[in-house]
């Protein structure tokens, strides 16, 4: 009998996949902005970048939320954020990249924002009602990063030779872990199929006039698309990934089950 | 009958308009507009809460505070209900939200500017800054300038008059 169904008819294993990716970059670069705290340039670059931690942080919990609903052995947010191994991560290997300096910290946002943008933007009409209510609250949040980080982009950019310079090598120097956003895999075209999410090549066109269009008027120059990373999104991660978890997962690694 | 001890519905939108939110205690939850709901399912009172930001901290307090003031009314069976869909904005805070806000020293947030608005369309277009006014909550002046997209807590930003010069919270358009 044909009934409409809350869950379309897609396999939950790669359900359970995709969910790991998008609550695995929320939490890894939400962590490494994190790291900001108490360190940024100014105290209202220090409040905003604590808060767009906090953003993605949040956003985390959710998606990690639903994902251990889906995979139905009771684990949850907390759980799939503390004690899963580096090789269970599934986040891009652009999130784990060090924060570098204040410009290159937001450069790497503002390539992620652009993304992440889009992605939710396509995700808000997910045939899977969980997933749309999700994404139509992280995209209000995440709008106002990419407003943010495209702004502070363009301003650096351009702005005094010493920010410009700085711009241009953090763009070249992260450029190359871009591509790892577009790359699809038999997880994606399972979920494109059932109309849950898009692919990611689809991301591609929209991602490039954002960046085309913000480092035009940042006064940067796009890098040549030479070889591109890639791994993270199925747990092949580099080194970076390990020293976040020791310090993300120290606490409950060390105190099974503390709460405070 | 066990029914007819039930306080109604209104009278438990009333205690909720008592209960101040955590952040910004001068406003209560039901000027915030983050309850969605209020219903009896048989003998369990069921208030639906949508938050604000998905990460912002004062979400479990702001539940524990429904709790306290519930069961301090004599409510014994509570559900919390969190409702993501549709999302908050802030076109719902009320008029009377509003000008307590104002009150308080925090611009409130400027109508139809929530984020299926200016923003979105802003961000869609790639359009330039936002002309919005906001107006300074001390002196009234239009004559402002954004400081930061963000403040002391997610949901507001940080502002400063150019004529009072006094800084200030912009309670910002999501
Ligand atoms: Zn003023």
């Amino acid at each position: 009998m044909a009934t409409a169904t809350l869950d379309p008819a897609v396999d939950q294993a790669a359900l359970f996949e995709f969910l790991l990716r998008l609550g695995d970059n929320a939490l890894i670069l939400g962590h490494r902005v994190s790291e900001w705290c108490g360190h940024s340039p100014a105290l209202e670059e220090d409040i905003a970048l604590s808060n767009t931690a906090l953003d993605l942080i949040g956003q985390t919990q959710l998606w990690l939320g639903l994902a251990g609903e889906v995979e139905g052995k009771g684990r949850s947010a907390d759980t799939l954020a503390y004690l899963r191994d580096g090789f269970e991560f599934r986040n891009i290997l652009l999130v784990e990249r060090p924060n570098g300096d204040f410009g290159k910290t937001l450069m790497r946002q503002f390539l992620f924002d652009a993304w992440h943008f889009l992605m939710l933007k396509a995700l808000k009409g997910s045939t899977d009602r969980r997933i749309a209510e999700i994404a139509e609250k992280a995209s209000k949040e995440v709008a106002y990063h990419l407003d943010r980080s495209r702004d502070l982009v363009i301003r650096l950019g351009d702005g005094t030779a010493e920010s410009h310079r700085r711009m241009q090598e953090a763009l070249d120097d992260l450029w190359a872990f871009t591509g790892e956003m577009f790359m699809g895999d038999a997880v994606d075209a399972a979920l494109a199929e059932a109309g849950v999410a898009p692919t990611p090549h689809s991301l591609k066109a929209g991602w490039d006039e954002i960046i085309e269009e913000t480092l035009a008027e940042a006064t940067l120059k796009t890098p040549a698309d030479a070889y591109m990373h890639k791994g993270g999104r199925r747990g092949v991660h580099t080194e970076h990934l390990g020293f976040i978890l020791a310090e993300l997962q120290f606490l409950q690694r060390a105190y099974p089950g503390a709460t405070w | 009958m066990a029914t007819a001890l039930r306080p109604s519905v209104d009278q438990v939108w009333q205690w909720l308009a008592e209960v101040p939110d955590p952040e910004i205690p001068v406003i209560s939850l039901t000027d915030l507009g983050i309850i969605r709901n209020v219903a009896w399912q048989d003998d369990t009172l069921v208030v639906t809460v949508t938050p604000t930001y998905s990460g912002c901290p004062a979400t479990t307090v702001i539940n524990l505070d429904i709790e306290t003031a519930l069961t301090g009314h004599g409510i014994e069976k509570l559900r919390l209900e969190r409702q993501l869909s549709p999302a908050w904005t802030t076109d719902w805070v009320t008029a009377e939200g509003r000008e307590k806000l104002r009150e308080y020293g925090i611009a409130p947030p400027v109508d139809g500017t929530a984020a299926d608005g200016l923003l979105m369309k802003r961000i869609d277009r790639l359009g330039g800054r936002s002309n919005l006014t906001i107006a300074c909550p001390r002196c009234g002046s239009a004559n402002t300038e954004k400081i930061s997209q963000f403040g002391s807590t997610p949901c507001k930003a940080s502002y400063r008059c150019t004529d009072c010069l006094e800084p200030f919270d912009y309670f910002k358009c999501i």
